[in-house]
């Protein structure tokens, strides 16, 4: 399972670092978010796969999977969440005012 | 332009909105001991206000429900921190939580914690940051 | 268990969620950020004599023990900081409050800063590696809004560089994270410290080391600085200001923090790649300070000299360095703030940044010209001033832990330092005079009053460094011995 999943984030990786090297601001945005889950699967993974119930009072479940990866992912998601959004209207707006969404022509040599 | 004639998807509109709702109050309150909480009832409140947005359009749905969610926001983040000052007051470590049980008339005996204020106010706070960045997204064609 | 702790965190962001309530009372918003930041550096004031009397200070988020819950931990090196960070930001809002335009302040400027600072002061206090990386993220957020407040061209094109990049050394950084969880199955860093301790810091646990170095180096500029000097010239100068003394100074924190407490046993490997990091920072950011002829330019190259220095001390990881640090650490958030007001004062006089275009301007603005004077002469470490203390001390470690090529570095980047500053001083404040009396926009206290606090205060840290230095040793105390920190986190329970 693991060498699976440590594949599957070795795709997400290269995905998104191919997204990212792109030069349109929205494939852009698209490879940090997909890098994003890349990570969070990676956490995920890293907190253990182990077959377990889940951490919750009242289980008569003998063995318990770790609950802290997930506490981990959950703010990387939120975190991720708010980050994608704000980067999504912000180029949008660098769009707009700047006419392009080339990250070519965003480089700035007016000054000196 | 001519309008479109949806009367299906508003009709089942009704019906869903409602659905949705009560279920986020049910995700809402099972947070405590089981699945669920604050942070996924406020979203799927937030899926509920969207629905109404797509059919009736932000306009008038911003007329019947004359909200500026960034209040919202503040105001639940405001509630959860000072949930956690309340714990400082009585002399505890900040975010400290307390519970007791209570007989309410219908429900019998009942948990009460502080926990649950704490995540009135993360829900607040998710249900106005969600719907912010929705119609700021939304509101420039 | 100490509550005063979350109060740096909590303040302010209970006062920037009152501000977002209440949105178009801009008078309201003045007062209150005021009063949030005065109440913060208060707080950071009673907390360090507490600790000077009774040690480190511990708080157990919500009562669970460490290393389960978040443990909020300030030592004197942390609580300086925030006393810093305090007063830095009180003259930058001062600043702002004249310069920032009311089309800024009515979104969210004052919210946003309290904002950043709640996540500045977080990170500063944190005990929890995940918390770290929570902090960062909150201060990167608000720092992503604020760098576009305005809309304006070049903000936008800059914006959208630094979120990339900031978005991408995260990423790392909860790579990071995830492979420490694997490895040692705790994120509290006292708990870390004692569990790579005993394990032993074998080649894989330098590997991560070197992970997190890249994360913080990339927040820090520390050689990967490509970013820092367009989106440090993008934003308006009170926020430049409050970027420059505080957000890569969070970086250089989160080095000390990690490769003093956690990773500190392979020095040799660790900290002398952190030495060569900053005598390439520093000489770099000598080229670009002496090269370039714009004064946002050159500011923000001095920047990168600045994280250069305090890390070249923290790289010979003696005790004289370690204090040096800390001294230049503080002297450089006060003198960055200060330098930055006054460039945005210069650049708001003459309407230009290019020093070719400007000159005279000492007949009409003396007492500018007099503390930029100052500012310069302190940031290049001249003795009376702030800057001194820390430079003598950081080569005295740097010479006694053997790195004769790093302190080197660091005193001849020095005098690039010096001789940048002085070369805005000539251009700008020498010469003919283009301002006629009527062409001057003029000066007002609003402007000057921030920049004067921060000019006595840089000559006030020079001749009464005697007086911080019981607070500085025990700061350092602090850093050197990582048993201290663990033993307050750890309290009576046992691991």
């Amino acid at each position: 399972m693991e060498t699976c999943m440590s594949i599957i984030i070795g795709i997400l990786f290269a995905v998104g670092t191919y997204l990212i090297l792109s030069k349109t601001l929205l494939r852009i945005i698209l490879g940090t978010s997909i890098i994003g889950h890349g990570v969070n699967l990676l956490l995920l993974t890293m907190g253990g796969l182990k077959k377990g119930g889940p951490p919750l009072l009242g289980l008569n479940t003998l063995t318990f999977t770790d609950p802290l990866p997930q506490a981990l992912i959950l703010t990387a998601i939120v975190i991720n969440f708010a980050t994608t959004a704000l980067f999504l209207v912000l180029s949008y707006r660098a769009y707009k005012v700047l006419g392009t969404d080339d990250v070519e022509q965003l480089r700035g040599y007016n000054d000196e | 332009m001519k309008e479109p004639n949806d009367v299906i998807l508003k009709t089942a509109t009704k019906a869903a909105v409602v659905i949705i709702l009560a279920f986020s109050i049910h995700l809402f309150l099972s947070g405590h001991h089981n699945p669920g909480g604050g942070f996924i009832g406020g979203l799927a409140f937030v899926a509920a206000v969207v629905l109404l947005y797509l059919v009736h359009g932000i306009e008038k749905v911003q007329k019947n429900i004359p909200v500026d969610f960034k209040k919202v926001a503040g105001i639940g983040v405001l509630i959860s921190v000072f949930t956690g000052v309340g714990g400082m007051i009585s002399g505890n470590p900040f975010l400290n939580q307390a519970f007791w049980m209570v007989d309410l008339p219908l429900f019998g005996k009942t948990e009460m914690a502080t926990a649950v204020l704490f995540d009135v106010g993360v829900a607040l706070a998710v249900i106005g940051a969600s719907l912010t960045i929705i119609i700021s997204i939304s509101d420039d064609r | 268990m100490n509550n005063l702790i979350i109060l740096p965190i909590i303040i302010p962001i209970i006062a920037g969620m009152l501000m977002v309530i209440c949105k178009n009372m801009i008078k309201f918003h003045r007062f209150l950020s005021l009063l949030a930041i005065i109440s913060v550096g208060t707080v950071s004031v009673l907390l360090m004599e507490q600790i000077k009397f009774a040690g480190i200070q511990i708080l157990y988020l919500g009562g669970w023990q460490a290393p389960f819950g978040i443990t909020l931990v300030a030592d004197m090196f942390a609580v300086m900081l925030v006393l810093v960070t305090a007063i830095v930001t009180f003259c930058c809002l001062c600043y702002a409050f004249s310069s920032i335009g009311i089309e800024r302040e009515l979104h969210y400027f004052y919210p946003l800063v309290l904002f950043m600072i709640a996540g500045v002061n977080g990170a500063f206090l944190t005990g929890d590696i995940f918390n770290l990386f929570v902090c960062f993220e909150v201060m990167l957020v608000a720092s992503y809004v604020l760098i576009s407040l305005g809309g304006t061209r070049i903000q936008l094109r800059e914006s959208v560089k630094y979120i990339l990049i900031n978005m991408i050394s995260s990423f790392f950084f909860l790579v990071a994270i995830a492979f420490l969880y694997r490895m040692t199955g705790t994120l509290n860093l006292a708990h870390l410290s004692v569990l790579v301790a005993k394990a032993g810091q074998g080649g894989l646990m330098t590997a991560v080391a070197f992970l997190f170095l890249i994360v913080f180096s990339l927040k820090a500029g520390l050689l990967l600085f490509f970013w820092l000097p367009g989106s440090y010239s993008a934003p308006p100068p009170a926020i430049a200001a409050i970027f420059a003394a505080l957000l890569t100074k969070v970086g250089v924190y989160a080095i000390i923090r990690l490769f003093s407490l956690v990773f500190y046993h392979e020095p040799g490997v660790t900290h002398q790649l952190i030495g060569v990091l900053a005598a390439i920072t520093m000489v770099l950011g000598a080229m670009g300070a002496v090269a370039y002829g714009d004064i946002k330019r050159i500011m923000t190259y001095n920047v990168m000299i600045g994280i250069g220095f305090i890390l070249a001390g923290f790289a010979s990881f003696s005790t004289a360095g370690m204090s040096g640090t800390v001294y230049y650490l503080i002297h450089d958030m006060i003198v960055k703030a200060l330098l930055f007001l006054l460039g945005g004062t210069i650049i708001y006089l003459t309407g230009t940044g290019k020093l070719k275009e400007m000159s005279g301007l000492i007949r009409l603005h003396p007492q500018l010209g007099w503390m930029f004077f100052i500012a310069a002469l302190s940031l290049s470490g001249i003795p009376p001033l702030s800057g001194f203390i820390g430079k003598i001390f950081i080569t005295e470690g740097t010479f006694h832990s053997g790195y004769f090529w790093l302190g080197g570095i660091g005193l001849l980047s020095g005098l690039m330092v010096l001789y940048s500053m002085l070369k805005i001083f000539m251009n700008v404040f020498w010469g003919y005079t283009n301002l006629t009396d009527e062409t001057d926009k003029g000066t007002h206290r609003g402007l000057l009053l921030p920049i004067g606090i921060l000019t006595v205060l840089t000559i006030a840290l020079g001749l009464g460094a005697e007086g911080i230095h019981e607070y500085v040793d025990l700061a350092v105390m602090g850093l050197m011995e990582p048993g201290l920190y663990i033993d307050a986190v750890r309290g009576s329970s046992l691991w």
